[in-house]
């Protein structure tokens, strides 16, 4: 629409964009639709994800089929990591270029400044992504490649999980988890609004919505770590701890494992200190 | 005063944000024998009207500020108190702040809306034109109305009538930029937009209106809305985020439609 007056701010006149893609690409609101349906896709791929998990409580041979399930179709596997990539890249390049516009926009900072409405959550958005990339990029080294593991075997994720998850490297995994929740806590709303939810302050469907996703998620994923650390899953190929009861009686008793020399002593070192509690 | 019985009244610190001019540097002033003996009937602004008194006796500059109505309802006002736009108080303009919100002995802080998009002016008063040329870039609508039309020949359902009048209640006196950690003008922009997306009037230009005011605010130098939700808590008139959740929708929509041809509605009228 034309007809604005000559002003001192004249060159503040807006550029069209050539195209939608430029216009999604580069305008505000565009760019946080890339941040929410980049978020959509990430938040329910965390919610495949820890569903996945869940069958460690089912035993090594739940889990390890599902692992041998996921890995069935390289191509499918390759294309669904593509994809994930990709998310995360838009989703990355959304926010460094909305981070670039909103730290432009207030030049002179406050002296003093009081927080009304805004969470810690919302506010720790821009460190809680950076530290869950670099959280990301541990487990895929951690648990997907083993570069990082001390005994990793790729044909044996419960091994992996149950060797790997206990002590220190356990913990890491309980604070990403607390991380990813304050991420997905505001994220998961954030986004609904995003995409036209119409809430304020007084509205309840995507605050509850997202405070119950949140918690789905983190706890279903920290469940595994701590139950690890505690010596609930351990390793099965060694003789079960007597505390491990209900989860591990559930699974058939598997006395012939590919690999019972190497796995049972590296899996003793870090379930020792559970076992002894 | 005399038979008034006791009278309360406050002695205060202020730490006030001066500065000669757009582009001269600014930097806080402390008064603090120019702020004692504030009464608590006395508005925010109308102790800031003592003080300036006191400033000018003294033969010394007074502190600048916007104002207009002083009955909340012009948005020319507003003030960032300690930290918060408009002050403590929840839907209040700077004009409707009483000094009873405040104690004796308190040291405040005052400083004007700070965003890239409104330099200073000078003290305390801030340059808004931004928020105008958001508006002529569409936040009307491009009819010549003549007389008021008969009141019920364009049937409105109440929700929408309702949710427009909310929106509708923005002064435009920019406390949510400045209280928004990305100083981003999104509950403005929704406002002004959705009071007419929502009605019959406004709908036909939806989708242009929509492009054009954010296109506007983005060429503005405003930042971009992370839902924090400072701005709803210090709106003096309430204005809900609902409606940029609406307004990112309108966009959302209009934006993968294929642009239409030709030259985008002209002026008002």
């Amino acid at each position: 629409m034309s007809a604005v007056a000559p002003s001192p701010a004249a060159e503040r006149r807006p550029v069209p964009p050539r195209n939608r893609v430029q216009r999604f690409l580069t305008s505000s609101i565009g760019l946080k639709l890339i941040m929410a349906l980049t978020g959509v896709a990430l938040s329910l791929f965390v919610l495949g994800h820890m569903l996945g998990n869940l069958q460690a409580f089912q035993g090594a041979e739940a889990l390890n089929d599902y692992a041998k399930l996921l890995r069935k179709e390289p191509a499918l596997l390759w294309a669904v990591r593509a994809g994930l990539l990709t998310m995360v890249g838009l989703h990355i390049y959304a926010f460094l270029a909305l981070a670039k516009k909103n730290a432009a926009a207030r030049p002179q900072a406050y002296r003093k400044r009081v927080w009304r409405e805004s969470s810690y959550a919302s506010r720790s958005m821009k460190i809680t992504g950076p530290l869950l990339l670099a959280f990301i990029i541990f487990h895929i080294l951690h648990l997907t490649t083993g570069t990082v593991h001390p005994s990793f075997d790729a044909h044996d994720v419960y091994h992996n999980v149950v060797t790997g998850l206990g002590g220190l490297v356990g913990l890491i995994y309980v604070l990403a988890m607390a991380m990813l929740a304050l991420h997905l806590w505001h994220g998961v709303w954030s986004m609904l609004l995003t995409l036209g939810l119409p809430e304020g302050r007084y509205g309840s469907t995507g605050r509850a919505g997202a405070t119950i996703f949140t918690a789905l998620v983190t706890i279903g994923f920290a469940v595994v770590p701590l139950l690890v650390m505690a010596g609930v899953i351990g390793p099965e190929d060694a003789a079960p701890p007597p505390a491990a009861t209900s989860d591990a009686a559930l699974a058939p008793p598997r006395p012939a494992e590919p690999e019972p020399a190497t796995a049972a002593p590296k899996a003793a070192e870090p379930a020792a200190p559970a076992e002894a509690k | 005063m005399a038979g008034q019985g006791e009278e309360k009244l406050l002695n205060l610190t202020l730490h006030v944000w001066r500065q000669k001019n757009r582009g001269a540097a600014g930097g806080f002033v402390t008064y603090k024998d120019e702020a004692r003996g504030i009464s608590t009937d006395m508005s925010f602004l109308e102790m800031l009207d003592v003080v300036n008194e006191r400033l000018i006796k003294s033969g010394r500059e007074p502190i600048a500020f916007d104002h207009d109505c002083r009955e909340g309802i012009c948005g020319q006002c507003g003030v960032v108190v300690d930290g918060s736009p408009h002050g403590p108080r929840r839907a209040t303009t700077t004009c409707q702040l009483h000094m009873r919100s405040f104690d004796d002995g308190a040291e405040l802080t005052i400083e004007p809306w700070r965003a890239g998009a409104f330099p200073v002016i000078k003290d305390l008063m801030v340059d808004r034109s931004a928020f105008d040329r958001i508006i002529a870039a569409g936040g009307f609508v491009s009819v010549r109305t003549g007389n008021a039309p008969e009141a019920n020949g364009l049937p409105v359902p109440k929700q929408d009538a309702d949710l427009a009048m909310d929106a509708a209640a923005c002064i435009g006196c920019g406390a949510c930029v400045a209280a928004c950690p990305n100083a981003s003008a999104m509950l403005f922009v929704s406002a002004k937009a959705q009071h007419l997306n929502l009605l019959p009037q406004g709908a036909p230009e939806k989708d242009q209106r929509s492009l054009a005011m954010i296109d506007q605010a983005d060429a503005e130098g405003f930042g971009t809305c992370t839902n924090h939700g400072e701005c709803e808590a210090v709106c003096p008139k309430e204005i809900s985020m609902g409606f940029i959740a609406r307004l990112n929708r309108d966009y959302a929509r209009a934006a993968v439609k294929k642009p239409r041809a030709g030259a985008p509605a002209g002026g008002a009228g």
